[in-house]
């Protein structure tokens, strides 16, 4: 059986990768378009951060249930529901941390100069080394950020893996939702435990960030 | 010179916020000079030919290459052009070294060959010592030189500069041109080259382009162009705030004048002697800041124009008065009251100091007189 603390880890770091693999076209598209309802999808992108976390939960869970579309096409297939599952709080936390991961993408690449792009292409390369040497390597930084943040998002995440996974110790059972049990049982000791794991990590994912964020400023001044 | 003989042939229209940019020329394997004022548009024709911007219709020609025609739907991305663009910011790209920068436009060629001619030109350009080091460690004049060499190792087809060494030092500034020049030369490609300084665009080239409102309005020997009269347009861009038509009355070469009449009022002025005969029309453009105004009629003075008004308006601008002087025909030389009041009128636009103001007194309909020196008028082309 998966501990809370584990399956919280796996979570998180899975939905950070696909935030990453999905994020990152999605921000360059932002950053770049000059696609006039582009602010339409920026707040719809946004959105998750200012719902909250029930709202989302509670319209997931009906759409990830064997009712919904997305439930129904997964139970044909797999032949389970998508709530009350692994995949299913992947799913949602990917929306649900999706803001953390594409605003700091953005900015990041929005943050790289014009000119640099322009010179690059007038020096004969194509948009996609100028993305893989220039845009990329500079917008970094920003990237790593906007991992980190959606790691640590889904790390802390609590409303919506409760109303989308409920509460199955050693499926969807992650360390926050297993912190709140035991507060409930009174199980202060095992609280504290997993609450200043919590807390550690976090903190020294913050701290790694700012560390390498910092040397490469250094480098680049 | 014809379209297919010319190294670059540009042909241009593109809409702008303030004009249309419409801009027709052709250079061979020379050094053009962009001569304008900021915003005549000079920065755009260049993105248009780098690629940046794409013109609403027109033809680009580089050599034989077709880079954009609107009307077979040509429109080469930057990438594909050949083109080589500097601007005032180098734009290196910060995470790479000197030397990687160089190379930057050579990564599809083998290694030996890369680094035999990233090599040259670093030692062309007096950075082979930097070569390992990123820009933000050396100066800006080693980082323009690094720009330079980043693109000229590409061997372009055209060169763009666009006020590529405005923020050097002169010593700097022409140790550069040099080098820029001698590689010019040698590889004998057209270069269009943007300033908007008069005394650049005399040293640089034999040839200027003047662009006013996205048009190019003298194309020549910069000495032609810069002492031939200049336009109305350009009058009026660079200040003028009198700007008359009229007729010569008569010419007297032996003084060095001309009577000219204002239409509008049939008021005469002295002029300076210009190439016209009498009869014809010419445009006169008078500088406010140029004209006196006195409260008594003055005398022994030297200045031929002087013409009797009435002030129609005081405006306090920044750092200046504005008074507006009407004067009508026949008032010159003239006792103060003689002026017919239905008399056709020509307005003077006049700046004095707020010192002066408050030491004459001015109000709006005081009989006031106008001095204008003769050499302060000038004739604009028509």
């Amino acid at each position: 059986m998966t501990s809370p603390l584990l399956l919280s880890l796996q979570l998180a770091l899975v939905t950070a990768f696909l935030l990453l693999v999905l994020g990152l076209p999605v921000a360059c598209w932002l950053a770049f378009t000059r696609f006039r309802l582009r602010f339409l999808i920026e707040s719809l992108v946004a959105l998750p951060i200012v719902l909250p976390p029930t709202v989302l939960g509670f319209y997931l869970l009906l759409e990830f249930g064997s009712r919904g579309w997305l439930g129904a096409f997964w139970q044909r297939f797999t032949g389970h529901t998508l709530a009350f599952s692994f995949e299913g709080l992947v799913l949602g936390s990917i929306i649900y941390s999706l803001p953390f991961a594409v605003q700091p993408f953005t900015s990041a690449f929005a943050s790289v100069d014009r000119r640099l792009l322009a010179a690059s292409s007038s020096l004969g390369a194509s948009s996609w080394r100028t993305f893989w040497r220039i845009t990329f390597p500079l917008a970094f930084p920003g990237i790593v950020t906007g991992f980190a943040l959606s790691f640590a998002h889904t790390l802390g995440e609590f409303g919506v893996v409760l109303m989308l996974g409920g509460n199955i110790a050693g499926r969807t059972q992650t360390a926050s939702i297993a912190i709140y049990d035991n507060v409930q049982m009174l199980d202060y000791p095992t609280a504290a435990r997993q609450s200043i794991t919590l807390l550690g990590i976090s903190f020294a994912l913050l701290v790694l960030i700012n560390a390498l964020n910092r040397k490469r400023n250094w480098r680049l001044q | 010179m014809t379209a297919s003989g010319a190294s670059l042939s540009v042909e241009i229209h593109l809409p702008l916020t303030q004009f249309p940019l419409v801009c027709t020329f052709e250079a061979q394997r020379e050094v053009v000079v962009l001569f304008g004022a900021s915003g005549a548009g000079k920065t755009s024709v260049l993105d248009c030919i780098a690629g940046f911007r794409t013109p609403l219709s027109g033809r680009i020609t580089l050599g034989d290459r077709v880079v954009f025609c609107s009307e077979r739907g040509i429109n080469l991305p930057p990438r594909l052009r050949h083109v080589g663009y500097l601007s005032q910011q180098p734009a290196l790209f910060p995470h790479l070294s000197v030397r990687q920068n160089v190379e930057y436009g050579l990564l599809d060629l083998p290694r030996t060959e890369r680094d035999e001619r990233v090599g040259a030109i670093l030692e062309r350009f007096h950075i082979a010592a930097l070569a390992a080091s990123r820009p933000a460690a050396i100066s800006g004049g080693e980082q323009q030189r690094v720009a330079l060499a980043r693109t000229l190792v590409c061997e372009p087809e055209l060169l763009l500069l666009d006020e590529p060494l405005s923020a050097l030092d002169l010593r700097l500034k022409s140790l550069l041109l040099e080098t820029l020049f001698d590689w010019q030369r040698e590889h004998a490609v057209p270069m269009l080259y943007v300033t908007h300084e008069q005394s650049e665009a005399y040293s640089l080239s034999r040839r200027v382009l003047v662009l006013e409102k996205g048009s190019v309005v003298a194309d020549g020997e910069p000495q032609r162009i810069f002492t031939s009269p200049i336009s109305r347009e350009r009058a009026e861009l660079s200040g003028y705030e009198n700007i008359f038509d009229a007729v010569v009355e008569e010419a007297h070469p032996a003084l060095g004048t001309m009577t000219c009449r204002i239409t509008e009022s049939n008021l005469l002025l002295e002029a300076p002697i210009a190439n016209k005969n009498a009869g014809e029309a010419a445009c006169l453009a008078l500088r406010a800041g140029d004209i006196l105004v006195a409260v008594n009629c003055p005398s022994g003075i030297s200045a031929r124009n002087l013409l009797q008004g009435r002030i129609r308006a005081v405006e306090d601008r920044a750092g200046m008065v504005e008074v507006r002087v009407r004067c009508a025909a026949g008032s010159a030389r003239t006792v103060p009251g003689s002026t017919q009041n239905d008399a056709p009128e020509t307005e003077f636009c006049v700046h004095i100091t707020r010192g002066a103001l408050q030491n004459l007194a001015l109000r709006p309909g005081q009989a006031v007189w106008i001095i204008i020196k003769t050499h302060s008028i000038q004739f604009l082309r028509s």
